[in-house]
């Protein structure tokens, strides 16, 4: 079905090994990096570690809030704390914890929310994180990255322990397509330009960045050349790439496995309406909730695939140039 | 809709049917949350053969007791009891968890008839309870509230918030029941967070407690439930019940049991333990000399 699922076959390990593995080496590195989780350690994979290390991991029990503010006591005395649940539970029942204690008290931590939308999968719409984006971008000094493959995810977790101002890492949990190679090196607020193109520019983040590689394979066959960026980084933006993508494209897609309000495209949209106006299309959730059906399922339902893309990206090119 | 009176006997094969259609509604669809359905299944035997006031004719009926699960991973088994009592066609149970159903893996009042309350994020349960009940007081109504809340449930700080405002306010129309089973998701509650003992923390917060020894025992449940329904002292009760995450899925003993696989093979040695434990209960009532 993709075209591209050699070029990029699916990584040997799953995501949440790869977290696990690479948190364990950053708490070996810095006696400061804790971590901690609201009875979640199972489906992250973690309490192998919890086990092995009970100084440096801590189970809260089912109290997302409480662990947040205890994580944000534990950053005001040095520690660097990451702290675990799904996302739904991480932006949404510890929100205030993470605006006042963590972001406003100048307390770092990186909140990890796992399984983001359609992720959720057969957990439904009470698991469903939409909007997580959309909430934790509006919290000043906030950082929100998320991966869209493992390599990523290893690149990204020294950086976010060791930055001074709380962050939030969006976490798919199992496999993905091997997107980079392993000497690829990332940094926080600087995209990736994965292929080039004049004819649009697809902007997309998590999983969603291969279903726009797909996209852009499937494009190329019909003879349109679009750029793909990895906007890994959603706050901070790269500003710079987005805008030269709109200037030398003219036309802009974005593609988040979110909701279209609030996310990477708000993001995005925001930007060009000052910087650039550029026709833009948006691929993600039309502020809907979530609900129960395998992740396949849902990304179509949800209009989430590398062919809703295609069709976004033809519809955003012929609007080029009119008024 | 008046309370039906049932024997134990009933109850006890009322719960063997909701066991066995919850492990068929999940093998069905290849993997649940087990362990906390099961450790549910005689409560919700009591509560639907005969404790709850509610007609399956008329799901939004005004005057019906209400049930928030709180603990909303634990839908199947409700499903599977709200199918037997007669909400829904059985049949509906096979849809559980695929598109576009009524029946998801967490508990929604927008889509399946008979549920009070969506559930799924731990905890939010009780506190919706406690409005409920505190509705039904303001407009009169004579009807009771019901909580099942999990154990590793009560971690969460709104579990008791919730107990402090519901015993300020008097409601002695709502029970909380706690389905004491000693594990949470990461493994036991000792390991994970300790709760000490919950029924002296709620006489502290200043409710009625109650405990039941063991927490699949018909008899015992419905003593239970018949006091928390009648003693009207101006506090709110609590249930807590001793129970087996996982009981009566022997495959669940054998392991962690959240969130398991259904295999084929566990779901047919299931079935065969409930068809054993069917002629069980057939033999002892009819040497009770039941004519039925
Ligand atoms: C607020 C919240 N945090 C985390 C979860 C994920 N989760 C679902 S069930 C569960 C464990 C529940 O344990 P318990 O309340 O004891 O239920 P039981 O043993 O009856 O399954 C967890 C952590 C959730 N549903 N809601
Ligand atoms: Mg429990």
């Amino acid at each position: 079905m993709y075209q591209i699922a050699e070029r990029y076959p699916l990584d040997g390990a799953e995501m949440r090994e790869i977290y696990c593995r690479t948190l364990e080496e950053c708490m070996e590195a810095d006696p400061a990096v804790v971590a901690l989780d609201a009875d979640l350690m199972t489906p992250l994979g973690i309490a192998g570690l919890w086990k092995k290390r009970p100084e440096r991991i801590f189970n809260c029990g089912i109290q997302e809030a409480n662990m947040v503010g205890v994580a944000a006591g534990m950053a005001r005395e040095g520690k660097k704390p990451f702290v675990h649940t799904f996302g739904v539970f991480a932006s949404r029942r510890a929100c205030d914890q993470i605006y006042m204690s963590c972001a406003y008290g100048g307390n770092s931590v990186c909140i990890v929310g796992s399984d983001p939308g359609v992720a959720s999968a057969l957990n439904g719409g009470t698991h469903a994180p939409n909007e997580d984006i959309a909430i934790l971008r509006a919290c000043p000094t906030m950082t929100v990255v998320e991966p869209a493959d493992a390599q990523t995810l290893r690149c990204l977790i020294p950086q976010l322990a060791a930055l001074p101002a709380p962050s939030y890492l969006r976490l798919f949990r199992r496999q993905r397509p091997r997107i980079y190679p392993e000497t690829e090196t990332f940094s926080i607020g600087k995209a990736k330009q994965l292929t080039q193109g004049e004819d649009a520019a697809i902007l997309a983040c998590g999983i969603e960045v291969y279903e726009a590689l797909e996209a852009a394979a499937r494009l190329e066959q019909e003879g349109i050349r679009v750029r793909v960026l990895d906007l890994f980084s959603i706050k901070p933006l790269d500003t710079q790439a987005v805008l030269a993508a709109a200037r030398e494209t003219g036309a802009i897609v974005t593609a988040e496995n979110h909701n279209i309000l609030g996310g990477l495209g708000s993001a995005v949209a925001e930007l060009l309406a000052e910087e650039c106006p550029v026709p833009l299309e948006r691929v993600g959730i039309r502020d809907q909730f979530g609900q129960v059906g395998p992740m396949d399922w849902l990304m179509e339902h949800y209009g989430l695939t590398a062919g809703d893309i295609t069709e976004k990206v033809k519809r955003v090119i012929a609007r080029k140039g009119k008024k | 809709m008046s309370r039906e009176k049932k024997t134990v006997w009933e109850l006890e094969r009322f719960a063997l049917e909701i066991r066995r259609q919850t492990i068929r509604e999940l093998h069905s669809l290849g993997s649940g949350h087990v362990g906390g359905c099961m450790s549910i299944v005689e409560l919700l035997a009591v509560l639907y053969g005969e404790r709850l006031q509610v007609d399956p004719a008329n799901p939004r009926w005004e005057e019906r007791d209400r049930l928030v699960v709180s603990k909303g991973h634990a839908g199947p088994a409700v499903y599977a009891a709200l199918a037997l009592r007669g909400f829904f066609p059985l049949e509906q149970l096979e849809t559980l968890n695929r598109p576009g159903t009524k029946l998801p893996s967490h508990m929604d009042a927008q889509k399946t008839p008979g549920v009070d309350m969506t559930t799924g994020s731990l905890g939010q349960g009780v506190s919706a309870g406690v409005g409920m009940a505190l509705a039904a007081r303001m407009d009169k109504r004579s009807c009771q509230v019901c909580v099942v809340a999990g154990d590793g449930e009560c971690d969460e700080g709104q579990v008791w918030e919730a107990a402090l405002f519901a015993a300020a306010q008097g409601l002695d129309n709502l029970t909380l029941i706690i389905d004491q089973n000693h594990l949470q998701l990461d493994g036991s509650t000792d390991e994970v967070l300790s709760l000490g003992s919950l029924e002296e923390k709620l006489r502290a917060f200043g409710w009625q407690v109650l405990s039941v020894e063991d927490g699949h025992s018909i008899p015992q449940l419905r003593q239970a439930l018949s006091a928390a329904w009648s003693g009207k002292d101006g506090r709110p009760t609590a249930v807590v019940l001793n129970t087996i995450k996982g009981k009566g899925y022997p495959a669940a003993m054998r392991g962690p049991n959240h969130h398991m696989i259904i295999s084929d093979g566990d779901f047919e040695e299931a079935m065969e333990a409930l068809a054993q434990e069917e002629q069980r209960l057939r033999e002892r009532e009819e040497a009770a000399g039941c004519t039925r």
